[in-house]
């Protein structure tokens, strides 16, 4: 359970007095949330968990430049998206997938997949492994620039003005790309959403076809 | 204002964070109430973010926080030590 603003100014200001061992404490709540957003990343669990204890350390030598006018939470995500950038750069991946590019039109085409025989999913398939093994895969193909935003925004639940913070991008830029990844998550994961539909009672009809 | 299929998919996402203005809203939803291809997708994608903020999707390594929290530690105890990178 994440502290209270108040407790984490209270620890921060403590740490930063010397009583260091209470970034232990700060940091729990959030454990999570960096080495997440830092894995749909980069995709590698050990390169993420490697990249999540930079991150922290990094937060613990920094904590005196944290000022208290962003969250501590959108501080420390700052700093993971970052690590996580700067990894992807490093990595022969972002020479294909480039980070850097701000062009908005790129391929893909960002209109829902048109369903007619489903009208929703039915939370036994969305309680399937399968199904959330199939999300993961459709969250890792998204390009890095949309795939970065739907993480934040998503995943990790911040807000729009957090999620622009943490990225370093504007408002309305958060909104164009989290439409384009959600569109294109929609797109990938319809085909077995629908087979994962229990029959209905057009089901013989359609077998039979 | 009667709306096309197209015009509504362009707002999908506003509509799932509520952040549409009221008009469109109302023209949106009067939209749905007659259109199972728009009502469909709503739900898909709907239904997909749920899965994606279900904390079951994404699992964490199994000693996670021991390890983060050992390697915290030795650095924690580590005497300040003068860096040059002090920027």
């Amino acid at each position: 359970m994440p502290a209270t603003v108040e407790r984490e100014k209270e620890l921060i200001a403590r740490i930063i007095a010397g009583e260091t061992n209470l970034f232990h404490e700060l940091i729990r709540p959030y454990e999570r949330m960096v080495y997440l957003s830092i894995l749909t990343m980069l995709r590698n669990e050990q390169e993420a968990e490697d990249a999540a204890q930079e991150v922290m350390i990094n937060a613990f030598r920094h904590l005196k430049s944290f000022r208290g006018d962003a969250k501590f939470s959108t501080w420390l995500v700052t700093i993971a998206m970052n690590e996580a950038r700067q990894r992807l750069r490093k990595a022969k991946a972002a020479q294909l997938e480039s980070l850097d590019e701000t062009r908005e039109d790129r391929e893909g085409d960002f209109t829902p997949a048109v369903l007619t025989d489903w009208r929703e999913i039915p939370s036994e398939a969305l309680e399937k492994k399968e199904m959330r093994q199939k999300l993961r895969e459709a969250v890792e193909q998204l390009p890095p620039i949309y795939r970065e935003v739907l993480v934040l925004r998503d995943l990790e639940e911040l807000n729009q003005e957090e999620t622009a913070s943490a990225l370093g991008i504007n408002i309305t830029l958060v909104k164009v790309r989290l439409h384009r990844a959600r569109m294109l998550l929609q797109k990938m994961l319809v085909p077995y959403l629908r087979t994962a539909a229990p029959a209905k009672k057009g089901f013989f009809g359609r077998m039979f076809q | 204002m009667t709306l096309e299929c197209k015009q509504v998919w362009e707002h999908i996402s506003e509509f799932l964070d509520q952040q549409l203005d009221p008009k469109l809203l109302m023209d949106i939803e009067k939209h749905l109430e007659n259109c199972e291809v728009c009502s469909a997708i709503l739900d898909s994608t709907r239904n997909i973010l749920v899965l994606t903020a279900d904390n079951r999707t994404y699992e964490l390594p199994v000693g996670y926080s021991e390890r983060l929290h050992a390697r915290l530690e030795q650095v924690i105890r580590e005497p300040a030590k003068p860096k040059n990178d002090s920027a």
